[in-house]
């Protein structure tokens, strides 16, 4: 750093103009990221409209009509993470309160009259015109700065955040946590979880934490199991997966229609839109948590490999983003990121194929819907936000 | 970047990265290892097999008139399977069903429950996995409803049918000739491979009984396919393969409409009148046969049922009415099942064997009011004398005590109480010779055999029954005791001797065969097949219903051959004395006053009258008749079980079979010229009823 010019130099456009500054900066964007989003969004749109067009076709619905909203969608989702790219993330530590409580204020209206049922998960808004808002997909996004915030505090010669952090941090996730558990929406809390360990982890704090969050989240587990906590549905649904023929028109009819759909694309697929099995719409939720299934079977083993490596490089780039921040706050979000985008990937392929319980988990970037496409889209813009402000020599 | 949050940030990497290469290796092991396995399960669930019935063919009188027809109905069936996917179980979409149907909800639940042990009818006999017709007289626009709001009654359709339809043509229902239709077993199906069960029809129907059984084969047709592509919700999109139905085949049978009716209608009155006359008068039939080919013209039994009650679902109330002994088991035909004492009309057996066992044909016989068998005399009807006679008086009189003179010294002959190794019999084996005891072979299912009680019969007889009659013979009759202790001793006494030697033939058997009584049973088609053999010259004749099966489209598919008869081992002149004998009957014997005012001159008719007395029971009225006696072509037998004297009740029903055949002043005739068409139809009369 021989130029050395104070605070603005680290961007490396302090001496100019703020907006040319950050046109500038949208220079150094992740170029792989950027695409390789860009590839999944026109993917998924196409796997959205091939879900869809027929049934809606026999329904006298316009057939275009998810694949249009999908596109509004995915343009205002550019939008909001083009905003949050060229955003001073680390002006975001300002804002951290604001979103924490936006977030749990829109977690508590879903649990009020305001809220609806959707498939079990009482996790929607309904504002009406056919909109419907989903705030736990926002509160992902919270979630992530906030810890960040807290863990990402600079420190004087401590490696890892103290125990007042950690316990700061395991209080404020925990409101949002306890209220998703509440809708209930498994999916989302498993994400959140995921995100709490894999921040703590990033974040230096000592092992024993780690260790016994674990063992904590197993214990909790297992009572709520144990002291029938969980609807009958919610144990079926989560159990189907381990044998999906056992009741093949209840709880695992999702997951054996699921592993026929994927399974009989075979190497090369039936061709984009050619899908029997989609046509016939077998799989329920398919434009949404299914949307691997069409993959599966329109574009076999090697169109969805293609996906999951595309969602791989996204995860790559992310923690290389991660690695290179310029910070620990800006290394935290991205872990945060990266570690929901993950587990979310795992969690949703992973139940398609049988190998994971079904959940209400969306596949990033892919599956249509407004709030996680929006929720994805701030990521994405998260993860360029670091990157552009990266160390300069790494 | 401290070393720590670099190292987890390390392990995070390799995290991800082993995620990723463990949804790859699924992937791999599902699209590439197992796609073959993972497509046969999608095409399993992309498309279903439609089986697409056959029409069934017609069953056709003898000039092509249908006696069984189709009619096209509007059918609602439900599918449990698909009911069974509902949350609640299709209560929901039955309930909305029962609404349109106008019916309520239980009605239609029980429709299309599963028949089994303890379940009432209504009630599915056939296989759960086919759609279930709940009703078939659906008005189009209430089937237009149920299909128009498809998303409302899932599991529910309603689609053209055809079921099977019973124009009765002049009259004539032959309910138990043509039998009825049921949905198919499980095990019938197991039983007959190549039956392919009609699944989205919901109705696979098989003959259960009647010429619809025994012709099943060629009337079934043979069902065609169908191989759509569906959704997931069972809504089809398309059709892959197909292969047309073949419809089945019209059975062209020898019932006349015409005579058919006329005799079911003449069994009806002569119930009616026995009734009348104070005679419960509780089963009958009514047979005509064509006596030179074996023919069936006619084949009415009472009490009888309106065979439509079979089409749709049946209720327990009709179905207890058809099996219950309550209503005279209306199902069962007293033609071919029925068996009964033929009482005087067997003396066509017993006077041929009479003479082939010596006695003069020409002889001169005594009839006195009543015979000595050994120690029990046996009296002539209402214990009448006529002095002597020749065989033809015997006949026309029907004297009994001649035949008792007859069947005791053949007895006596044969050893009496200790027969010889190998006894003639001659009476017996006559009775067999005229193919009493043994089914004739009519094309019908479940035929009875009748029964010719001879002495290895008495022999098994004993076998079953001795262990209760000693048992008898040392405990007496307590119960009777109380009431009439004249008539307990009576029947100790019996018990006590058939205990000893109950094996025996004894002479008061042999008369009482001789005179068709005791523990003789014949039916109605074997006694109209005997008189057709005495009047044909000595033929015995297999009895056949069907002519031939037509094709569709018109055109002999094939012809149904006659069985070649077996020959009567009787002289034809003593046939013919018998023939003279009974010509005598109308006219100046038991049956003249039934045929008085008959017109001999359009249809000489010739008969027997048989008043078959049943232990505890009123006697059996009979008239077996032929004609015309100079060239015969018809043998009409009319019984009336209970229906009092052969005379009175079914004399009377024949005369009146006779006049409707040939018709009188009054009436006219229904053959023309006395003849049944030669021919067999080009085509059925008429068509499908619309």
């Amino acid at each position: 750093m021989l130029n050395s010019t104070g605070a603005g130099s680290v961007g490396g456009y302090g001496d100019r103009s703020l907006w040319q500054g950050r046109l500038a900066g949208l220079r150094k964007l992740d170029w792989p990221l950027t695409v390789t989003v860009l590839v999944l969004s026109v993917v998924g749109a196409l796997l959205v409209r091939s879900a869809t067009f027929q049934l809606a076709l026999e329904h006298g619905d316009d057939p275009e009509g998810f694949l249009k909203r999908h596109i509004l969608n995915l343009l205002i989702g550019f939008v909001l993470g083009g905003v949050v790219t060229v955003l001073d993330y680390r002006l975001l530590r300002a804002y951290v309160p604001i979103l924490y409580a936006l977030a749990c204020v829109g977690l508590l209206a879903v649990l009020t009259p305001l809220g609806s049922t959707i498939n079990g998960s009482h996790s929607w808004i309904v504002i009406g015109g056919g909109f419907q808002i989903q705030p736990s997909e926002f509160a992902k996004v919270g979630l992530v700065v906030l810890l960040a915030m807290i863990l990402g505090e600079p420190r004087d010669g401590e490696i890892g955040p103290g125990r007042r952090d950690v316990l700061l941090a395991l209080a404020l996730a925990g409101v949002p946590g306890v209220l998703i558990m509440l809708q209930p929406d498994l999916g989302t809390t498993l994400v959140f979880i995921a995100v709490v360990l894999g921040m703590l982890a990033v974040s230096g704090a000592q092992k024993r934490w780690l260790v016994g969050l674990v063992a904590g989240g197993a214990a909790a587990g297992a009572a709520v199991f144990f002291f029938g906590l969980l609807k009958k549905y919610q144990i079926d649904r989560f159990t189907a997966f381990l044998d999906p023929s056992a009741d093949p028109r209840g709880a695992g009819y999702n997951a054996q229609q699921a592993r026929i759909a994927i399974g009989s694309g075979g190497p090369f697929g039936k061709g984009l839109f050619n899908g029997q099995q989609t046509g016939g719409h077998f799989v329920p939720e398919q434009q949404t948590d299914f949307i691997f299934t069409v993959a599966g079977e329109e574009l076999g083993f090697v169109g969805a490999a293609v996906i999951v490596l595309l969602l791989g490089v996204v995860l790559w780039r992310g923690l290389r983003i991660a690695s290179q921040a310029a910070d620990l706050f800006g290394t935290l979000v991205a872990t945060g990121v990266v570690c929901w985008l993950a587990f979310q990937t795992f969690e949703n392929v992973g139940m398609t194929l049988g190998i994971m319980p079904i959940t209400g988990l969306p596949l990033p970037f892919v599956s249509y819907g407004g709030s996680a496409t929006f929720a994805n889209m701030i990521a994405f813009g998260l993860l360029q936000a670091v990157h552009i402000r990266r160390r300069p020599f790494d | 970047m401290n070393p720590r949050t670099h190292f987890r940030l390390v392990v995070l990497y390799v995290l991800v990265g082993l995620l990723l290469l463990v949804l790859m290796g699924r992937l791999w092991s599902m699209q590439i290892l197992d796609g073959s396995h993972y497509q046969q399960l999608a095409d399993q669930n992309r498309t279903r097999d439609i089986v697409v019935p056959a029409v069934r063919g017609m069953i056709l009188d003898d000039r092509g008139i249908p006696l069984v027809r189709n009619r096209s109905a509007l059918v609602v069936s439900v599918d449990r399977t698909t009911l069974s996917r509902q949350k609640d179980g299709g209560k929901a979409v039955l309930d909305r069903l029962a609404g349109v149907l106008g019916t309520t909800y239980q009605d239609v639940a029980n429709r299309i429950r599963l028949c089994g042990p303890g379940i009432k009818r209504p009630c599915w006999p056939g296989s759960p996995y086919q759609p279930i017709p709940v009703e078939d007289h659906v008005d189009p626009k209430r089937a237009l409803q149920i299909m128009e709001r498809q998303e409302d009654f899932p599991g529910v359709t309603a689609q053209v049918q055809a079921v099977r339809d019973y124009p009765r043509p002049e009259g004539a229902t032959a309910a138990q000739v043509l039998g009825y239709l049921q949905p198919i077993t499980q095990e019938e199906l197991d039983k007959r491979k190549g039956l392919k069960v009609t699944g989205y029809s919901g109705v696979d129907l098989i003959g259960r009984a009647g010429l619809e059984a025994q012709y099943d084969a060629a009337l079934r047709g043979e069902p065609g396919f169908r191989r759509v592509l569906v959704d997931s919700q069972g809504r089809v999109t398309g059709t892959a393969e197909e292969k047309a139905a073949v419809p089945g085949g019209n059975l062209v049978t020898s019932i006349d409409a015409g005579v058919q009716g006329a005799a079911e209608k003449a069994l009806k009155h002569a119930i009616e009148n026995g009734r009348k006359a104070g005679h419960p008068s509780d089963a009958g039939a009514a047979v005509v046969m064509d006596v030179q080919t074996g023919r069936m013209v006619a084949m009415a039994s009472y009490p009888t049922y309106d065979p439509s009650i079979w089409t749709g679902g049946i209720s327990q109330d009709e179905y207890d009415a058809l099996l219950g002994k309550k209503k005279g088991e209306p199902l069962i035909s007293r033609v071919t099942q029925g068996q009964f004492a033929p009482g005087s009309t067997f003396k066509i057996s017993s006077v041929a064997a009479a003479v082939g066992d010596g006695y003069p044909l020409n002889g001169t016989y005594q009839c006195p009011g009543s015979f000595d068998v050994g120690s029990r005399a046996f009296h002539n009807f209402e214990g009448e004398a006529l002095g002597s006679m020749n065989l033809h008086t015997a006949l026309v009189k029907s004297c009994d005590t001649v035949f008792y003179k007859f069947a005791y010294e053949e007895w006596l002959r044969d050893g009496g109480m200790h027969p010889k190794k190998n006894p003639s019999d001659p009476m017996v084996k006559m009775a067999r010779d005229y193919g009493f005891g043994k089914a004739t072979g009519i094309d019908l299912p479940s035929e009875s055999s009748g029964r010719i009680p001879d002495r290895g019969w008495k022999k098994d007889y004993w076998d079953a029954t001795k262990k209760g009659d000693c048992k008898a013979a040392k405990t007496g009759f307590p119960d009777v005791q109380k009431t009439d202790p004249a008539r307990a001793a009576y029947l100790k006494a019996v018990a006590a001797e058939n205990c000893v030697d109950g094996y025996v033939w004894r002479a008061g058997d042999a008369a009482n065969f001789s005179v068709g009584q005791g523990d003789v049973l014949v039916t109605p088609l074997q006694l109209v097949r005997a008189y057709a053999a005495v009047a044909n010259g000595g033929k015995l004749l297999t009895p056949r219903l069907g002519l031939a099966v037509m094709r569709p489209d018109g055109g002999i598919e094939r012809r149904i051959a006659d069985p070649q008869p077996a020959k009567l081992p009787v002289d034809p002149k003593v046939l013919a004395y018998i023939r003279s004998g009974l010509a005598g009957v109308t006219k100046s014997g038991t049956a003249a006053g039934a045929f008085n005012g008959f017109d001999f001159k359009k249809v000489d008719v010739a008969g027997k009258t048989g008043t078959a007395e049943v232990y505890g029971k009123d006697d059996n009225s009979w008239f077996a008749s032929f004609g015309p006696v100079k060239h015969p072509r018809y043998a009409v037998v009319v019984m009336v079980a209970q229906g009092g004297q052969g005379a009175v009740t079914a004399a009377p029903a024949v005369r009146e079979i006779w006049e409707a055949m040939y018709g009188t002043k009054k009436q006219k005739p229904l053959l023309k010229d006395g003849k049944l068409p030669s021919d067999l139809p080009s085509a059925p009369v008429q068509g499908t009823a619309p």
